[in-house]
């Protein structure tokens, strides 16, 4: 099947230009490469703007509840391992009415990829500031400005436990579809970040990550095994120093001194999801084996009872 | 010469840690192997390790053990065994007249009284002697002596006095010592078996040699119907009832709940159990437990979840989903005191309007509450037949008494139950109807069947989403025709005992039943003409309840609460019945329940 023809027959009604259009795009595409089964995939969501994406997916879907995709993602899973799942949420969703389910989710492995949507705003609601809102941001319900202190959704789903935490970025349709594809083969819980522009109510929040002018000198594109680097001209690198990342440059220092990206680091992983600034890294910034939840579930759920036995359990007698 | 009794009520109390509740289980074991008929009151702190020794650390456990059907745990005691003063202080009031008080020395001495909250120049036990019976027995050391030779330290010795109490009872109401010492010796190995043994018989010889034959009582026995039989709660039947389902639908069964008071028993049973086709999960929380339930059922296996009032709250925006999507579930309310954490140890029947209502938007569901531990299992069954075969969230009440009640159970062999077959369709779009308006599940994996479902409104057939306001109000009238249509499920409409017309019908519904029908039948043995109704399925009520009751010229409602089917008989248009209720925590006994409906009908005739 091609990506078009994941695609569902339901119109999308999205703003125009919003940066939905391209991540339901490049999921469509990933899809297809992947040789996704539609009877076997299923699209789960909560609400939101994002939450809206399984009606436009040719597959199985459920559009659920505010917060609650990670539970209904969760006995899915439990109830049909085989199946391919994927989760789509956003920012209010996953990291304000649903944080409890997604810590438990990403806490025990439940073999979703979990796509958060992260505009840092509520944008079906019409505007208001959202859990990842940076402070001072003015909104219909912070009029004098946002006085919260934001929430950081990678270094929220390492505390949590979570196997596989990686970002991406709406504008960059090549490196979001390499990061949803390694979030589907990681095979656990994957947290895949996307930067998602709301151009209706919070237009331009990640523009220096995203535009092509500004990206190379604010947006980090991790590699495993390879020196973190970045600058329009890749002279610009980071050394970690003290635990802190420190930015070098090449001309004096040697590549093999640079910080070299290492996924299976927790520590590490910890320090580049610190990097709250205007220098931020993108790809997979950690990731690590376990065994799904439900993968354990069902091998415990082999030493089952008869009905027979169930019943006749326990101190029983006969009368004749 | 033994005194035959056919109704024995025993009552014992003490501290939590006095290993009440093991000796009341071995005893009505024992009594419903010997063939009695047996049910039983639990009562119990809602704190782990409430004070020691004070009154409101008390742990209690009543039962009446019968030579012919019973259906309640008895009114006034025959036998109260106190191992310690604040036992007997507290449920003194339920020992007859010329009863027998069985206390424990060492639970009446200076320090206990104390504790109890007792001046050191009172005597309750000599106060007691005026209007009972009492047989005074040094529990500690009989028990510490007899166990001299075993090697646990005096703690654990003095653990072993409820068995010491056992082979008193034992001796003094004439079981079986044999087969008690067999199954103690099926339940306890190595010191623990040896010792339990050893206090068993001290307590069994101190009744033959202490010249205690005044005492002795004996319930004859009753010949059962034949077949195989176990004790069993309502929470442990509610654990079978799954099991069963998991059976007999042929495809398995997300449990998913979360640990609340008194609906966490299900899930430590189901877990124990662990019957085939069926998986157990400890969410998150109330709210994740009934969204896994329902991703479950979405993707082709029967969601259930239980939980208590609170828990039932949380859960409401699920069920709210759940309504909408139109899938199987099956939610199981085990009520409590109420509101809030209320009294979470206690019965209460408050949660029905919450049931029937406690819902956003117009979202009816079916209703049903299990009357008796013996029918959990086919309610259970019946309920999620009605789920299923209907595609809709079930809502099935039970409460702390009946969690908590145990009654022997034959048990049933699977081909006594009802089939439960999928409503699948293939080819067909998911809200496509049936004559019943009923829609198909078609689960993923399904090559096909592809299709999107959520919480918005639904467009007819299709499942798309919809803001039409036409389609709304169709499709809001076709998901209320549906759940009345499961009515079609339902066995005809039957009287617990009397006429179906006449004077007085009393209706209740849940565990009010056992001491319902006893007051009633006891009322009819008094010459009166009442009739008992007891309702399994509280929505839709039975197409044929208004006609049944208008054939009555009073009907009373009897129920735990303040008057919640009282509200839902008049809201629906069934009747404007009288009403006895109670919310003391604690049921309705037999007698009380005589006493009041005396009372009413001389008030008005």
């Amino acid at each position: 099947m091609t990506g078009k023809e994941f695609l569902s027959d339901q119109e999308v009604r999205w703003c125009p230009g919003c940066g939905d259009y391209s991540i339901l795009k490049q999921f469509t595409e990933v899809l297809a490469t992947m040789g996704a089964d539609p009877a076997n995939t299923v699209v789960v969501s909560g609400i939101g703007c994002s939450s809206r994406m399984p009606y436009y997916v040719h597959s199985y879907g459920i559009h659920s509840l505010h917060g609650r995709a990670p539970a209904i993602a969760t006995g899915i899973k439990l109830a049909n391992p085989a199946l391919d799942v994927w989760l789509i949420t956003g920012d209010g969703d996953a990291l304000s009415i649903g944080g409890n389910h997604l810590i438990h989710a990403l806490r025990r492995n439940v073999g979703v990829p979990i796509l958060l949507f992260n505009n840092e705003i509520y944008g079906l609601t019409k505007g208001q500031y959202s859990p990842t809102s940076k402070p001072g941001l003015q909104t219909k319900s912070t009029p004098t400005g946002s006085i919260d202190h934001p929430v950081n959704p990678l270094t929220l789903a390492l505390g949590a436990g979570a196997t596989f935490v990686a970002r991406s970025m709406d504008r960059h349709p090549v490196h979001l579809r390499g990061s949803m594809t390694a979030a589907k083969e990681h095979g656990g819980a994957a947290l895949l970040e996307i930067y998602q522009n709301c151009n209706v109510f919070h237009d331009g929040a990640f523009e220096v990550f995203t535009d092509k002018k500004t990206q190379s000198d604010h947006a980090i594109f991790l590699e495993h095994g390879q020196p973190i680097t970045f600058g329009a001209d890749g002279q610009r690198a980071l050394i970690l120093e003290g635990g802190q990342p420190v930015e070098v440059s090449l001309a004096e220092r040697s590549a093999s001194e640079c910080w070299i990206h290492d996924e299976t680091d927790p520590i590490k992983a910890y320090a580049l999801a610190r990097m709250v600034g205007d220098i931020r890294p993108f790809g997979t910034l950690y990731r690590e084996e376990r065994p799904t939840f439900e993968s354990q579930v069902h091998a415990a759920a082999q030493s089952t009872r008869g009905i027979e036995e169930v019943f006749a359990l326990g101190r029983t007698w006969t009368v004749e | 010469m033994t005194d035959i009794r056919h109704h024995l009520v025993v009552l014992i109390a003490g501290d939590s840690g006095d290993g009440i509740q093991l000796l009341g289980s071995q005893l009505i074991r024992a009594a419903a192997q010997s063939g009695q008929d047996v049910r039983t009151l639990s009562d119990f702190p809602a704190e782990i390790r409430a004070p020691q020794g004070t009154v409101s650390g008390v742990s209690g456990f009543q039962f009446q053990i019968a030579s012919e059907t019973i259906f309640d745990p008895g009114d006034a005691a025959d036998v109260f065994v106190a191992f310690n003063v604040a036992g007997w202080l507290k449920h003194k009031h339920k020992l007859k007249s010329g009863g027998l008080l069985i206390a424990s020395s060492e639970g009446f001495d200076a320090r206990s009284m104390a504790l109890a909250g007792l001046a050191p120049d009172e005597s309750p036990l000599a106060d007691a002697k005026h209007s009972h019976q009492v047989l005074e027995i040094d529990l500690k050391k009989i028990t510490q002596e007899a166990l001299k030779e075993v090697a646990l330290g005096t703690k654990e010795k003095n653990r072993a006095k409820n068995m010491t109490v056992l082979g008193v009872l034992t001796w003094m109401y004439g079981m079986s010592a044999a087969s008690m010492e067999a199954d103690l010796r099926r339940q306890f190995q190595g010191d623990l078996a040896e010792a339990n043994l050893k206090a068993f018989k001290a307590g069994y010889h101190l009744g033959e040699t202490a010249e205690w034959s005044a005492y002795r009582k004996e319930v004859p026995q009753r010949s059962a119907a034949p077949g195989t039989y176990k004790t069993l709660s309502g929470s442990q039947g509610i654990a079978l009832g799954i099991a069963a389902v998991a059976h007999q639908l042929g495809r398995s069964i997300l449990y998913a709940g979360y640990p609340i008071t008194p609906a966490s028993d299900i899930l430590h049973e189901v877990a124990r159990l662990r019957p085939e086709g069926v998986s157990t999960f400890q969410a998150e929380d109330e709210i994740a437990s009934v969204t896994a339930a329902i991703g479950a059922s979405f993707a082709g296996n029967l969601g259930v979840t239980a939980s208590s009032g609170p828990g039932i709250s949380l859960k409401g925006e699920g069920l709210g989903l759940a309504v909408m999507l139109e899938l199987p579930l099956l939610i199981v309310n085990v009520q409590r005191g109420g509101p809030s954490t209320g009294l979470p140890t206690k019965m209460e029947q408050s949660d029905l309007l919450q049931a029937l209502y406690g819902r956003h938007g117009e979202a009816p569901m079916p209703v049903m509450a299990i009357k008796r531990t013996g029918e959990s299992v086919d309610d259970v069954l019946l309920a999620a037949k009605i789920a299923v075969e209907a595609m809709t969230p079930v809502l099935l009440l039970s409460d702390a008494y009946i969690a908590n009640s145990a009654e022997p159970y034959r048990i049933p062999s699977p081909s006594d139950w009802p089939s439960i077959t999928p409503n699948v369709r293939e080819g067909q779009l998911p809200y496509t109807r049936d004559a019943h308006g009923v829609r198909t599940w078609t689960a993923p994996g399904t090559p096909g069947g592809e299709h999107r479902i959520g919480g918005l409104e639904s467009e007819a057939e299709t499942g798309h989403v919809s803001y039409d306001a036409g389609n709304h109000q169709a499709m809001i009238q076709a998901r209320a025709h549906k759940v009345q249509s499961v009515t079609r499920f339902y066995g005809p409409l039957c009287v617990e005992v009397g006429e179906a017309e006449g004077d007085l019908v009393v209706v209740g519904w849940g565990s009010t039943y056992g001491a319902l029908r006893t007051a009633v039948e006891n009322l009819r043995g008094q010459g009166l003409r009442i009739t008992h109704l007891h309702l399994k399925h509280l929505f839709p009520l039975h197409p044929d309840l208004k006609p049944f009751l208008a054939g009555f010229q009073r009907v009373v409602v009897v129920e735990m609460n303040e008057g919640q089917l009282l509200r839902h008989l008049r809201a629906e248009g069934i009747c404007s019945p009288e009403f006895i209720g109670k919310t003391s925590g604690q049921p309705f006994g037999a007698a009380e329940l005589q006493a009041r409906l005396a009372t009413l009908i001389q008030a008005k005739s």
